[in-house]
């Protein structure tokens, strides 16, 4: 079964999960922080709000739905969903990037249950999860719901066209069983996704290629919750959610920084960062 | 000895090209930082395009560039900068015969941490395969200096392979290299060892541990993969009677298949190939070396046993 949380204990999930994230980067010494501390609630309203079917024992069990992680990148932030069931365990936290470890720089398939696909070349994610919704609808007994794909890309990572053929193609397919998150935090590498190669009004072009659209906060669990039940109501046609983030959330100094891409904190910033995270933690259950 | 990585040298020679007068300009798919490129962007604004995340839209804007007289250099990863957008090299640039220069960073198993999905090993044998591309793989920062020049100034398309990795100096200022260009940096008697690319300093180290069991090593760079230095591969050949090939590349179709096919037809040589032979894993890129066999005492363990046996 999966596991379901109220939206207060989620919340602290995700706060966990944040403090896993630096952790793991801090110690590395190498990663990105930012693009894992921007999809963190998009990951835990996945695993632990009940919106996603997969089973707590078992991160192969042969029900399940499918989570791709298009911006493989942020691979840290799925490793902290996986710590939270105990698919990974403490003490591999600290092996990220290191020889030998099940925490690859990229989620890799072949290391780690629970990894659908290895991903981390950009712009391939969006492809492989309409091809197993397609799958998954062909092979769903009649009147029954077909397993699900949800698929995380980033802004930036939707400047490769490969992501627009796959946009074409799950409308065209009438894949109502694929939900694509858009990371929408408005940076990559290089700067402002805006100036370097805008996406213009990324809703109507969703819409206009045939997906049910709907924007939402990417940091807010509960309206995150809602929108992904949407989704899975939703019988026509695929759905994008378009979340509106912050890259870095959560730890004040890499919030929308561009430089905290693809770096890891030293010592001095780690300890801030996760002094950050453990007044947000108060913030958070004072509000119970 | 300051190591620099061959990256370093990459958008510094742009820049200097620029103030020669020479008409390069950049086309980068949102790694400025990491290829260098953002040297230019800041000399000279109006020569630097950045796609964004975009490598076949890459390719294909600077083949446009190339059309309208400008010498375009593109960047970006090397795994993404070839495997992404390899249909618009070969069928633009290539069989158009471009004067585009595909230059991408972080080739090889020393991108390191960032594991497979980001260790570019298929590539010299991707772009050598290819009908008037020319591949040069610098050994250190001077000779990928030399490399981008050599690119600038030859008509059509050239692909030069740099690496995050930060590498011993080879070559003092005065490297200029060439198209062919091999170089013999160690003389030695029992086998020869070709080396391209970070694997030019470890085979120096390497030869220097064979000098110690009493293994005489010729250790030469093969600066231009394609096209090989003829000359320079089959004299040393024929003095040594033992070749082996090594580079941070699959072996099934890199430096070293290059020199078995020349020495197959013009002087059959026995051979070895330190390279790589399934995709890599994450690590320092340091630890991968010497996981694989591709340090100093790696490949001086497997050229005693070729010598040995
Ligand atoms: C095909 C490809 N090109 C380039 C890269 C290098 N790269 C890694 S992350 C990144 C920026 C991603 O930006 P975005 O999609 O907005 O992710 P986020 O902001 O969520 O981190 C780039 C260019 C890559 N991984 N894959
Ligand atoms: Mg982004």
């Amino acid at each position: 079964m999966s596991i379901t949380k109220t939206t207060h204990e989620t919340r602290l999930i995700a706060n966990s999960m944040r403090h896993d994230i630096i952790t793991m980067v801090s110690k590395a010494k190498s990663g990105h922080p930012g693009g894992s501390l921007s999809c963190t609630d998009i990951l835990a309203t996945l695993f632990f709000t009940g919106v996603m079917n997969y089973d707590e024992n078992d991160p192969s069990s042969p029900e399940r739905d499918f989570l791709i992680l298009s911006k493989g990148h942020a691979a840290p932030a799925l490793y902290a969903a996986f710590h939270q069931l105990g698919w990974v365990r403490d003490d591999e936290l600290g092996t990220l990037r290191q020889l030998g470890t099940r925490l690859q720089g990229h989620p890799d398939r072949n290391a780690l249950p629970g990894v659908e696909v290895c991903s981390g070349s950009l712009g391939q994610g969006l492809s492989i999860a309409a091809g197993a919704a397609l799958g998954f609808l062909a092979d769903a007994p009649e009147g029954a719901h077909p397993r699900h794909v949800f698929c995380v890309c980033g802004d930036g990572e939707l400047q490769e066209g490969s992501n627009w053929e796959a946009l074409m193609f799950a409308p065209n397919h009438g894949l109502s069983n694929l939900t694509m998150f858009l990371d929408l935090n408005n940076l990559q590498i290089d700067g402002d996704v805006r100036k370097v190669n805008s996406l213009g009004d990324v809703d109507a072009k969703l819409a206009a290629f045939g997906w049910h659209v709907i924007h939402t906060d990417g940091h807010d669990i509960e309206r995150l919750h809602a929108a992904v039940e949407d989704a899975l109501g939703f019988s026509v046609a695929p759905t994008a959610i378009v979340c509106d983030t912050v890259k870095g959330k959560g730890v004040s100094f890499m919030e929308n920084e561009a430089g905290w891409h693809g770096k890891a904190p030293n010592e001095e910033e780690t300890a801030l960062a996760l002094a950050d995270l453990d007044a947000e933690r108060v913030q958070i259950e004072k509000e119970a | 000895m300051a190591k620099r990585a061959t990256r370093e040298a990459f958008g510094e020679t742009l820049v200097e090209l620029a103030n020669e007068g020479v008409n390069v300009c950049a086309v980068d798919a949102d790694l400025a930082g990491s290829t260098t490129t953002n040297k230019l962007q800041k000399a000279y604004p109006d020569r630097f395009v950045d796609v964004g995340i975009a490598e076949q839209d890459m390719i294909g804007v600077a083949s446009g560039l190339a059309l309208t007289g400008r010498i375009p250099f593109t960047a970006s990863f090397a795994v993404f900068g070839v495997g992404r957008c390899y249909d618009q090299i070969r069928n633009t640039v290539c069989d158009s015969n471009l004067n585009v220069k595909v230059c991408p960073t972080h080739a090889g198993i020393t991108v390191g941490e960032d594991g497979a999905t980001h260790e570019m090993l298929e590539d010299i044998g991707m772009m050598r395969a290819l009908p008037n591309m020319r591949v040069l793989v610098p050994a250190d920062y001077r000779a990928a200096k030399a490399a981008i020049r050599i690119a600038a100034t030859t008509p059509g398309p050239v692909y030069v392979r740099m690496g995050r990795h930060k590498v011993p100096e080879v070559y003092d200022e005065s490297f200029v290299g060439g198209l062919p260009y091999a170089g013999v940096l160690r003389e030695g008697s029992d086998a020869t060892i070709l080396a391209c690319g970070v694997e030019v300093a470890q085979s120096l180290a390497a030869a220097d541990i064979l000098a110690k069991s009493g293994i005489s090593a010729e250790v030469i760079d093969v600066f231009s993969v394609k096209p090989l230095a003829e000359d320079v591969i089959l004299s040393s050949a024929e003095k040594t009677g033992r070749v082996v090939t090594v580079e941070e590349h699959m072996v099934s179709t890199g430096m070293g298949s290059a020199v078995a096919s020349l020495l197959a037809e013009k002087h059959p040589t026995p051979m070895r190939f330190v390279g790589m032979r399934s995709f890599g894993t994450s690590a320092p890129g340091d630890v991968l070396l010497e996981h694989f066999g591709l340090d100093g005492a790696g490949i001086a363990r497997q050229v005693e046993e070729f010598v040995r046996a």
